[in-house]
């Protein structure tokens, strides 16, 4: 549809190749306006921003790994013989999966590396997500507009959880066959319909010949393929809201400063996917991952002792280990609460970190978008709600390895049951309180600062023999930045009685927001930022301090 | 017979040759030419449980009481047999320094040769498993394969897959069993020591215990591959999850830290 | 709860107006933004050489990497799969593995370092800022949008004719039941499969180690043995399923030792009989102390009596560990004398 005019670009004979299969692509993909968009798009430094791209990595390399072990491993129960190359495993009978596994393992060159690597990989993807998900939590950056992409980390977080578990169950070893061994307690503990899921799941009873084979289909291709939507979805919403950035000389809520993706974003993130594979690949070189030969193939009527699942699922383990006995037994039925109280914790514990930031947003009422970080300090108490989840969380990974915490530190695994008993509950308060006072302090100290600038460490006699240290102000740039951050009031009820003299009753939704909100932005939950008129009057007398 | 005569070399087969011919009558006993050899190590055999009997009521005595019928401090000693001495006192568990949930491994006290007299003392109390000899715990003729099945079966449930060890109720606990001497694995099986049942011969056969020892020496020997690097420990995903988390993720967050670090500024001059 | 329930002035100002214009460190605010810093520039900025040294480690880093690539050819080829080769500290290690990660590392790590550190040197640190624009549309557009809407779903006439909404509706919910029927075939139902065993009156206890029938005598106070029921064998097909249920932990107490009158009546001189599968969510248990008579789950640590009716005394499982009633047959050996009497292993609904 060429116009043939001299002045069209694109008709001059001096476009380089490149230009023009540019040109091409761009009149059937209209690269051009997305390029425009994005080439330079501008990308803020900080380490903690790199965390998602660690977990973006470590999956690329869960994909890339997991494609070249489908093409070794045998998803089916089938008994058979082992003669293969691992001598204390002849001629015991043990599932096919298991076999190809072994040989996977001992028989195909590369094929531990890479065993390796992918589960390396799987374990630092879900620390990854973990700790991004912190670093998002603790600076706020959940806020406007980022909710939704909040609640698409999370998903991402938890299918991570159930595709970890299904590989790790894949092999048929001992270790994890006693892992799907608890998941089947775990569904006949649910009500009515429990028997029911364990004979469908496992294609009749316990172990069956079919859940790898069926796992393996989840494993590959149901959960990866949600998950790598998700992914993607994920990062177009990153590189539509742009990223947040934290307070500073220059970076307001409504520009973003940084590097432009290309060139030099290009080359670090670029580089951080062959770094990020250099160190799983190197660490998969010198230590051992799931040595499932050492193992044994699963029998159900043999176990080890230590039997747990990877670190991700360890809260969980903690949660079931750690509850007492209960089991009500009436009208011929029976409600096991031992094991399902801790199944329907176990989503609770994690809904709990994923709905808080929809619960913020009604505390505070605020329907304006934020893409400067709180720091931590100048957030009291939803810091202090996220390390009293975190505490629940590690104090429920303690109780999951509470075998291992006994024999190393030689204590009871008895007393270390009532800790954790004790801890789940009495834990995250007293982590809540400590975090909270803790914030304040540091609050108090940046207001400190602020007015009376930086210790300098020089100190000075004064002619009456007073001794003093002298403090020095800070730079422009560092007032800034220690007061850039904004301080909520707390709502009120507001009047009792309209405009028409009509009595107006609060709901009780109102009044529990103005408790929350009171709690939240209370005078006992922030200190007051300094004020100029503060600033002025003490730096006015500045010279008799 | 190569068997038979090992075991007579042994200080507890000379009991069973001294209590036959105790049985024996004196007529009988004088007619074979061999008895008086056999007389010659009843007398060194008496010497050895007189010696055995000197150092238990110096190191036992207190909590076993002095014929070894047992106090409120210690269980009574009557039928353990040697098996069990040799291993309490070879593994350095007896004598025993505190009072516990659970008597622990020790640096071993007493010599090998002590160690003889004392299991001959207790066994000359009351018969008892004999102290195996030597073929009855060696690799020779052991099914590692078999032994590993078994020892999923009966053992790795308290001592982990490749017997490092693992938790008991209270602060007790089941023992690591690396560097442990076969000859005291295959007692601890044959007496059941303290908290741990016993597998006799009668449930778990001779040919069942070696294949045990023989698996034992293959996954967790001095000589153990671990193709995969660093064992860690080999406890399973505890271990795997810390390495992961303080080496993997740690690793990749420094060099997240480089990578989002400035660069050094050219000085101002 | 809309946004009218917060009176504005709660929320806090805007920076901008509390910060005053952006770069003027004026008199009246001194918390004001003096905007961004000016750039500094690195060695590399002034200094050619330093510029050509950085040059020449990136190029370095990626030469390093193109070697480690040959490395890890050559050793794929080089290095037979099973040999092992002591490295201190990791032990004896697979050297197979162990070259090809390390030489995969380097090589991968090296490309990384490499760009990276070009990206640090030699490429342009300027600071750019880049305005963000608002998200939400402007009330033109999204009055636009609503009208649109509101246009085209009165063309469809959905909201009118019902009859068509009312079985659309219909046909969409039902739809997806063919999808949930096909399910029904995953498994068969439970009937009361749980509830039984291959155990049955006259079946002999196989020792599992030995894999011959138990006599009463080889039992001694103290040990500890496992047992299936005889006829098991593990080639068979359904060899897992039926361990899963049928397994036997064996151990013998001193009859005075035996606190239950049951459990006492049910043992043969002492020697009882107990699944081997918790109660709680069907780990093997079996970490029996002989002198507690305590038995310990190493999955979660529930810990059963066996001396008392195997009955629970700490952690999660929620009832005891089910006995089988055992005797002895005319020759001496151990026999079942039934199924047990309730279902073995985790709880379910229909327990009861």
């Amino acid at each position: 549809m060429s116009t043939t005019t001299t002045t069209d670009p694109r008709s001059r004979g001096k476009a380089s190749g490149g230009e023009k299969l540019a040109d091409w692509a761009d009149g059937r993909l209209g690269i051009y306006s997305l390029a425009k968009a994005n080439m330079r798009k501008i990308f803020p430094d900080h380490w903690s921003f790199m965390l998602g791209e660690v977990c973006m990595y470590s999956f690329l390399i869960i994909i890339l790994t997991g494609v070249y072990l489908t093409l070794f491993f045998h998803p089916s129960m089938n008994e058979v013989e082992y003669h293969g190359s691992y001598v204390p495993l002849q001629g015991q009978l043990m599932s096919e999966a298991y076999r190809s596994t072994l040989n996977i393992s001992f028989d195909v060159r590369g094929g531990l590396l890479i065993r390796q690597i992918h589960h390396w990989a799987a374990l630092v993807f879900l620390a990854g997500m973990f700790v991004h998900m912190m670093r998002v939590f603790f600076t706020g950056a959940f806020r406007k507009p980022r909710e939704v992409n909040w609640l698409f980390g999370f998903l991402l977080l938890v299918l991570g959880m159930f595709t970890g578990f299904t590989g790790y169950s894949l092999p048929d070893d001992l270790l994890s066959g006693t892992g799907i061994r608890f998941m089947e307690g775990a569904i006949l503990s649910v009500p009515i319909v429990g028997t029911y899921i364990s004979f469908f799941l496992f294609g009749g009873e316990f172990p069956g010949h079919d859940f790898v084979a069926r796992f393996y289909s989840i494993h590959i291709l149901l959960l990866p393929g949600i998950m790598l939507g998700l992914m993607v979805a994920h990062l177009i919403l990153v590189f539509y809201h742009k990223h947040t950035q934290f307070a500073g000389p220059g970076k307001t809520n409504n520009n973003v400063v940084g590097m432009p993706l290309l060139p030099v974003y290009m080359a670090k993130a670029g580089g951080f996917f062959f770094l990020v594979f250099g160190v799983i690949a190197a660490i998969s070189a010198i230590a051992t991952i799931n040595p499932i030969w050492a193992m044994g193939p699963y029998r159900p009527d043999q176990v080890s002792t230590g039997a747990q699942p990877d670190w991700y699922m360890g809260f969980s383990e903690g949660l079931i280990r750690v509850m007492p006995g209960w089991e009500i037994n009436l009208w011929g039925h029976t409600l096991v609460l031992g094991v399902f109280v801790p199944l329907v914790i176990f989503p609770l514990v994690l809904a709990a970190i994923a709905v808080y930031p929809f619960i913020e947003a009604w505390v505070t009422g605020d329907k304006r978008e934020h893409h400067i970080l709180d720091r931590p300090r100048n957030a009291p108490t939803r810091t202090a709600f996220g390390v009293a989840w975190m505490t629940v969380y590690f104090v429920l990974l303690i109780g999951g390895g509470n075998d291992l915490w006994a024999t190393h530190f030689h204590l009871s695994i008895n007393a270390i049951t009532w800790f954790v008993r004790i801890a789940f509950f009495v834990g995250p308060v007293i982590a809540f309180i400590v975090t909270k006072r803790i914030c304040l302090g540091l609050q108090r100290r940046d207001k400190e600062k602020v007015l009376h600038g930086r210790e300098s460490g020089i100190i000075k006699r004064l002619p009456h023999g007073e001794f003093i240290e002298v403090h020095e102000p800070l730079s422009q740039e560092a007032l800034y930045t220690l007061t850039a951050h904004e301080q909520y009031r707390p709502a009120e009820l507001g009047a009792t009685v309209d405009e028409n003299g009509v009595e107006r009753k609060a709901t009780g939704g109102q009044k529990l927001r103005a408790k929350l909100s009171k709690a939240y932005f209370g005078e006992e939950s922030q200190i007051p930022k300094p004020t100029v008129e503060e600033y002025k009057e003490i730096t006015s007398g500045h010279g008799h301090h | 017979m190569k068997k038979l005569s090992a075991r007579r070399r042994h200080p507890l087969a000379a009991l069973v040759v001294l209590l036959l011919a105790l049985a024996c009558t004196g007529g009988l006993y004088a007619a074979f030419a061999p008895a008086s050899k056999a007389q010659a190590d009843e007398t060194a055999q008496s010497l050895t449980i007189e010696e055995g009997k000197k150092l238990y009521s110096v190191g036992c005595a207190s909590c076993h009481g002095t014929d070894g019928q047992g106090t409120s401090d210690g269980p009574s000693l009557v039928g353990v047999g040697a098996a069990a001495v040799d291993f309490q006192v070879g593994t350095g568990r007896m004598p025993a320094q505190q009072p516990g949930a659970q008597i622990p491994r020790k640096k071993v006290v007493y010599s090998q040769a002590e160690i003889d007299q004392l299991a001959a003392y207790i066994a000359s109390l009351g018969a008892g498993p004999a102290v195996p000899t030597e073929e009855k715990y060696g690799d020779e003729g052991a099914d590692i394969a078999k032994g590993g099945e078994l020892f999923r079966t009966n053992c790795a449930q308290c001592h982990n897959f490749t017997g490092k060890g693992g938790a008991l109720t209270h602060g007790k606990f089941a023992p690591s069993l690396e560097g442990v001497d076969p000859k005291h694995i295959y007692e601890a099986m044959q007496t059941g020591p303290q908290n741990m049942p016993s597998f006799p011969d009668t449930t778990l056969s001779e040919q069942n215990k070696k294949d045990i020892i023989a698996y034992l020496n293959a996954v967790n020997g001095d000589e153990t591959e671990s193709p995969g690097g660093l064992e860690l420990g080999g406890l399973g995903p505890v271990s795997e999850g810390l390495f992961a988390w303080i080496f993997g993720l740690g690793a990749l967050i420094a060099v997240a830290v480089w990578v989002a670090a400035r660069t050094a500024k050219a000085k101002k001059s | 709860m809309s946004s009218q329930d917060i009176p504005e002035e709660n929320l806090p100002a805007e920076q901008d107006t509390t910060h005053g214009a952006v770069g003027v460190a004026d008199e009246k605010n001194p918390f004001a933004d003096p905007g961004l810093p000016p750039h500094e520039h690195r060695i590399q900025d002034i200094d050619e050489r330093a510029a050509k040294r950085s040059e020449r480690a990136v190029a370095l880093l990626f030469t390093v990497s193109m070697l480690a690539t040959i490395g890890f050819i050559v050793s794929y080829v080089a290095i037979p799969v099973d040999k092992s080769v002591y490295v201190f500290p990791l032990g004896h290690i697979s050297a197979l593995n162990f070259a090809l990660g390390l030489t995969l590392g380097v090589a991968l790590f090296a490309i990384g370092a490499g760009a990276v550190h070009w990206a640090r040197t030699l490429m342009s640190d300027v600071e750019v800022a880049d305005d963000r624009h608002p998200i939400e549309a402007s009330p033109e557009v999204r009055a636009k949008v609503h009208a649109d809407f509101r246009q085209g779903a009165k063309e469809s006439a959905l909201g009118r004719r019902k009859l068509i909404r009312n079985t659309l509706l219909g046909a969409m919910t039902l739809v997806p039941l063919s999808g949930v029927m096909l399910l029904r075939d995953l498994g068969p139902l439970p009937h009361n499969k749980l509830r039984h065993t291959l155990w049955s009156k006259g079946k002999l206890l196989v020792n599992m180690n030995t894999n011959q029938p138990l006599r009463a005598s080889d039992v001694a106070v103290g040990s500890l043995t496992f047992a299936k029921p005889e006829g098991l064998e593990e080639h068979d097909e359904e060899f897992q399923n039926e361990i899963a249920k049928a397994a036997l932990m064996i151990v013998r107490i001193q009859p005075d030792n035996i606190k239950d009158k049951r459990e006492l009546e049910w043992s043969h001189e002492g020697i009882v009989a107990y699944s081997k599968i918790c109660t709680h969510v069907g780990c093997p248990i079996s970490l029996y102390e002989q002198q507690t008579h305590h038995v310990l789950c190493p999955c979660h640590q529930s810990t059963f009596d066996l001396s008392d009716g195997g009955r629970v005394i700490f952690g999660p499982a929620g009832h005891a560990l089910p006995q089988l009633r055992i005797g002895v047959n005319d020759e001496g050996y151990l026999e079942a004398l039934g199924d047990f009497e309730e279902p073995v292993g985790p709880a379910f609904w229909e327990r009861g």
